[in-house]
């Protein structure tokens, strides 16, 4: 054997990397590759992909261009799997299915791609559907079958154990990392907040993109609670109350965590974070602000995009967990006027 | 029952032949109007595609026309239009207005449960009776298809734009009056003869291709009436999307030859756009190198605003952009568009096409063909 060369290969730190990110580092490591990961969203990449990327797209798209753009001249390969449906029938956005397509149009220097597609189909599921792009991309990189193999194994152990530590109730960003349970900030002295935040991973937990909204829920006095730490099946279950299946793999999720904690999470509010211009969210959105409203469950519509104003979000989460603070306090009150807000 | 469906461009006249000739009793929402999209708005979500927001307001007026059941077209994704019909649903519900929804999924879902939304729409009409009914919704779909192609051939020729819209819109209306076969032909003959003797300009005009998201190409409320627009500035227009393909395509499974300039052009969408992105993103990126390879003077995209698939073919746009040296504009579309900004955009991009073009000197005089 001669000098090899370490192939680098980049993994944007955006859109699917908050889910899937366990598995694909793993992978594309036991393959002998040296994985680089752009670093936390920052203004300059930010920029880097607002001036790549159509103004119509969403911002994590645009956050998504960034990344890519950072890291096109530092790797061999850049990783942009084509995502069309990670689970049986259910797509993720059409911008998912036309991502590589998309970068390779705009920007420039780019370097080859393994845009090797996701596919659940009619049928499979959503393990499945990783190995099989996995595997394509592995035996585009390296000749050895068995060492692709291994590195599948190897992956899939790796996702399945921080799947394991979400459903554990670790948040996210700590479970990615593969650091320590980090303590919940819980002031025993009185009774805090809970409150659930509805979105998209790539929203919630990029903290450039949310202004740090979990940290600044923890500063109000609130716990959050996440989609994250449900199961799979609980979700699934939840969203098969609608009269027709939903389509999208990430709406089905925002719908069906949505609508468990309405019934049983004993959440005093929900915040419901999209981005601006989401296609899926618009829909899904007003189903879930309708059921809350039978519900009568507080729910703030938050909307970010590049534009958005840190001011303006520190101001209506003060605004939304003062009011649940009133509701909860006076909640035996006759309300001055109209129908009671409070019900409970 | 009294039956109600949503507007689509020319669509009305199909559906309402099919609807009839199955003898059930139809009420067609008034023509889209401004008090339609006003409606529309109020109670639709904000960011919901703009087709949704008129199909809602459609609805409304229809109700108040007296109509009880609404008629429905659904999909699997990921386009959102799949998933229209429910919250529609949910939204008129809670609006306590009490329309019945029947939706029609697409059959590769279950064959059976279209087959018993026929049945439960038609009663115990025989098969032959509806095949009968489809025969004759074909008949005048092909009909509306062919008086509009000529409309858009003619409009930049004649000297009358105004007195060939008027043949144009009697011919919808003779057609959709029309009760057999034989008197769509009829009409369809006589409105070619009609307009074959209307005075024409001798001019070449430039030609521009209309891609994009089906709703929008088709509907004029839509997309700001785009070809009159484009026509009366002395532009011939053809577009990527018909009425009659689209159902030969997505209906009868592509059974029956129909023939138009871009029949084949979504093959052309590799290697710009390498996947199905839901919606007509590939048949706009492969249509748009149609129309270049058609050597076309440019091509414009029309999309609802934050319409998904469209938003994907528009971003691939500059590689193709690469490889054919063709103008592209494109606008996206909704109750906040508005004419002057839309007629203003036009102009200025015919103004540059045709400056490129060797047509030029033909028929530039300033900067709008025809005042």
């Amino acid at each position: 054997m001669g000098v090899i060369k370490i192939k680098r290969v980049g993994i944007p730190r955006a859109l699917l990397y908050y889910y899937y990110y366990p598995l694909w580092h793993e992978f594309f490591t036991r393959l002998g590759c040296e994985v680089v990961l752009s670093p936390e969203t920052n203004k300059a990449i930010l920029d880097q992909g607002i001036k790549n990327s159509l103004s119509e797209a969403c911002l994590p798209v645009k956050v998504y261009f960034g990344h890519a753009a950072y890291l096109a001249g530092r790797v061999d390969y850049l990783f942009v799997p084509r995502l069309s449906r990670v689970e049986a029938k259910a797509y993720i956005c059409p911008k998912f299915m036309g991502i590589p397509d998309m970068l390779r149009a705009r920007i420039n220097k780019l370097p080859p791609l393994i845009d090797t597609t996701v596919d659940a189909g009619k049928e499979g599921n959503s393990v499945q559907c990783w190995v099989d792009c996995l595997r394509d991309a592995g035996n585009r990189l390296a000749a050895d079958r068995k060492l692709v193999e291994d590195a599948l194994d190897a992956a899939l152990e790796a996702q399945q154990f921080f799947w394991k530590r979400l459903n554990s109730g670790m948040i996210l960003t700590e479970a990615i990392k593969g650091t320590a349970i980090p303590e919940t900030p819980v002031d025993s002295s009185s009774k805090p907040l809970r409150i659930g935040l509805i979105g998209h991973p790539y929203n919630i937990y990029d903290p450039y993109i949310s202004m740090n909204l979990i940290k600044k829920l923890h500063q109000l006095g609130a716990v959050v609670v996440t989609p994250e730490s449900l199961e799979a099946d609980e979700i699934e279950e939840e969203a098969s109350k609608l009269p027709k299946r939903l389509f999208w793999a990430l709406g089905k999720r925002m719908i069906g965590s949505a609508f468990r904690f309405f019934s049983s999470q004993k959440l005093d509010g929900v915040i419901y974070l999209t981005s601006f211009g989401c296609g899926p969210e618009a829909l899904v959105e007003e189903l879930v602000a309708r059921m809350a409203k039978q519900q009568n469950m507080p729910l703030m519509m938050l909307t970010i995009d590049e534009h958005t104003g840190e001011a303006g979000i520190n101001t209506r989460l003060e605004a939304f967990t003062e009011m649940i603070v009133w509701r909860l306090k006076y909640a035996d009150h006759i309300p001055p006027y109209g129908e009671s807000v409070h019900c409970r | 029952m009294r039956i109600t469906y949503p507007h689509m461009g020319n669509l009305y006249i199909v559906v309402r032949a099919l609807l009839l000739s199955l003898g059930l009793d139809v009420v067609l929402p008034p023509p889209t109007s401004r008090r339609t999209v006003e409606l529309g708005v109020r109670h639709s979500p904000e960011f919901a595609c703009f087709p949704f927001k008129l199909n809602l307001g459609n609805y409304l007026e229809a109700q108040e026309s007296g109509a009880d059941t609404i008629l429905m077209a659904g999909g699997v994704g990921p386009c959102r239009f799949g998933y229209y019909a429910q919250v529609q649903q949910q939204i008129l519900s809670d609006l306590g207005v009490d329309m019945e929804m029947v939706v029609l999924e697409p059959p590769d879902v279950s064959f059976q449960e279209i087959k018993d939304k026929i049945r439960y729409l038609v009663g115990g009409l025989s098969w032959w009776q509806i095949f009968k009914a489809v025969r004759f919704a074909w008949c005048k779909a092909r009909a509306v298809d062919i008086v509009e192609e000529r409309l858009l051939h003619l409009r930049p020729r004649v000297e009358d734009p105004l007195l060939l819209e008027k043949l144009y819109r009697d011919a919808l209306q003779e057609i959709d009056h029309a009760g057999d076969r034989k008197t769509v032909q009829r009409v369809v003959v006589n409105y070619q003869k009609k307009t074959g003797k209307l005075k024409k300009r001798s001019v070449k005009p430039l030609r521009i291709g209309l891609v994009g998201e089906i709703f929008t190409i088709l509907e004029p409320f839509a997309n700001y009436e785009m070809e009159k627009r484009l026509g009366l500035l002395g532009v011939e227009v053809n577009r990527s999307i018909w009425l009659s393909a689209w159902i030969n395509e997505h209906l009868f499974g592509g059974l029956l030859r129909v023939k138009y300039e871009s029949a084949h052009d979504k093959e052309l969408a590799t290697p710009y756009l390498n996947s199905f992105v839901g919606g007509h993103g590939v048949e706009t990126v492969g249509c748009t190198v149609g129309f270049a390879r058609r050597d076309y003077d440019g091509v414009i995209q029309l999309a609802p605003l934050t319409c998904m698939p469209e938003i994907v073919a528009h971003s691939v746009f500059p590689a193709l952009a690469k490889d054919y040296d063709i103008p592209l504009l494109t606008f996206y579309l909704d109750e906040h568009s508005g004419e002057a900004g839309i007629q203003t955009r036009l102009e200025a991009f015919l103004d540059l096409a045709a400056a490129r073009s060797n047509k030029k000197g033909e028929q530039m005089s300033g900067s709008v063909f025809r005042n």
